[in-house]
């Protein structure tokens, strides 16, 4: 019982720090509403891997990044502003994975992965979440600079130098894999809110970037530290255990406006 | 969207595009900046050339904490810390510890060419660059450019919507519609019939966006003067 505990709250803290890590850049560029569509679409990424019967993980990471691709090609193809757009990705995909899903050939349970089932995860998991942070941390390392130029001005950014596409492509294919290994943590429907509580709380005590950063991570390890504990305590479910308590952080730092 | 186009630009020289709009001014401004591909013809830039652009605007979210002086070394090279002379000419430097998103619409401006020039740039690109300023904010800008021209060197490139007051730095004026109407120097280009008829001057002396030039009737294929 105590090693599950353990890998389980490794990955839970791992996941953090990358969501963290990520989760400045949604906010700084307004994409919360692309995050979330992201999250929906996992759950066809579920449905095709149950109905195929691969690994569904894997699937729900391919759905992402078809449809990172899928907003950037309708972007340039029809008259519709992105939250139209994103509005439609999202809840189409989410109606076809629960059709496709009402004939899955195994029986399972929507709500894991709606709201999370931390129980279903394994050793392997913690591993692929540590690959991924160690991903991450060396891509933003690396690029900070230039996200941070992309986040300002991206036709600026061009002009001066920088790889935009190539580092935007990035950014999304980072987010479609921490959206994948969270679901069994937090699960589809909140996903987001982990993505984006912890740097708008940190917002509110950063005078740069990098302290908004530093926070955001801090913030994000101590919501899922704080909602586990929550969880084993008073028996709330894990996902929304954590959602809360980030929110409390989150009311916690409003009044320190900088 | 733009054809007949065909100009060069060197070091030290100092190009408008002027143009009703729609005139793809800023289609021409991004095809120098490598921002769009031309469609046919040839682009040849410089190798490694190093550029300063300023946009026409800067939209930086309230949730981003940065100062002008941040945003400024963000452009440059990381050891190199900003020179102080363009930092007291621009004025930035009354304002490089406030957040971005506190500072005046000129205060923007003038910190997005202060980090353009502290660049070094060998093409300096500016889009619109006087938009919303005042008459003393105009002839500032163009002291500033002459400035620009003789520390740096570089060639500067510039829309403008400003008929008057463009031509007193100017070297070399593009009319735009399209196609190029005109070129040359400032004088022989608003001499020129072609830049008369698109701004409507010689029919009456208020109406200078009527436009009722048409491209596709335009006989008048990029008149040049010297």
């Amino acid at each position: 019982m105590t090693e599950l505990l353990l890998t389980l709250t490794a990955t839970g803290v791992v996941l953090a720090l990358t969501s963290g890590l990520l989760g400045v850049f949604v906010v700084w560029q307004k994409q919360a509403y692309f995050g979330a569509t992201l999250a929906h679409t996992a759950l066809l990424g579920v449905a095709l891997g149950l109905l195929l019967q691969l690994d569904w993980q894997w699937m729900v990471i391919l759905v992402a990044l078809a449809t990172g691709w899928g907003v950037h090609w309708l972007l340039g193809h029809t008259r519709l502003a992105a939250d139209t757009l994103l509005g439609i990705l999202a809840h189409t995909t989410l109606a076809v994975a629960l059709v496709l899903l009402s004939h899955a050939p195994v029986t399972f349970s929507l709500d894991s992965f709606l709201f999370g089932d931390i129980l279903a995860v394994t050793r392997a998991d913690l591993w692929t979440a540590l690959g991924l942070l160690a991903l991450t941390g060396l891509f933003v390392a690396r690029n900070w600079r230039a996200l941070l130029n992309l986040t300002l001005n991206e036709e600026l950014a061009f002009a001066e130098g920088v790889p935009t596409r190539r580092v935007r492509l990035m950014l999304i294919l980072l987010l479609a894999l921490v959206i994948a290994l969270s679901i069994k943590l937090v699960g589809v429907l909140l996903i987001t809110s982990l993505l984006i509580l912890p740097p708008a709380a940190a917002r509110h005590f950063s005078r740069t970037p990098e302290q908004m950063l530093a926070g955001s991570m801090a913030i994000a390890t101590a919501s899922v530290v704080g909602g586990l504990a929550l969880s084993w305590q008073l028996d709330w479910p894990a996902g929304p255990a954590i959602v809360v308590t980030a929110t409390g952080f989150f009311l916690l730092a409003l009044p320190f406006r900088r | 969207m733009l054809r007949h186009v065909s100009f060069k630009l060197h070091k030290g020289e100092i190009l408008t595009l002027i143009g009703p709009n729609g005139a793809g001014k800023s289609t021409l401004l991004k095809l120098a900046l490598g921002l769009l591909r031309p469609t046919g013809g040839t682009l040849w830039r410089k190798p490694d050339m190093v550029i300063g652009y300023m946009p026409q605007k800067l939209e930086v979210d309230a949730s981003l904490p940065m100062t002008a002086r941040r945003f400024i070394e963000l452009g440059l090279r990381p050891d190199l810390p900003p020179d102080p002379f363009w930092l007291d000419q621009t004025g930035v430097s009354q304002w490089l510890d406030r957040p971005l998103q506190g500072l005046s619409g000129g205060q923007l401006q003038r910190t997005l060419l202060c980090r353009a020039l502290l660049r070094q740039p060998d093409l300096l690109v500016l889009d619109e660059p006087l938009q919303g300023v005042d008459v003393q904010g105009q002839a500032f800008l163009y002291r500033l450019l002459a400035e620009a021209r003789e520390r740096i060197g570089c060639a500067i490139l510039m829309v403008s919507h400003d008929l008057h007051l463009v031509m007193a730095q100017t070297d070399q004026v593009l009319c735009l519609n399209g196609h190029v109407c005109c070129s040359g120097t400032p004088e022989s280009v608003q001499a020129h019939p072609a830049y008369r008829e698109l701004f409507g001057l010689d029919e009456d002396t208020f109406a200078i966006y009527r436009h009722h030039h048409d491209p596709t009737r335009c006989d008048h294929d990029g008149g040049h003067h010297d």
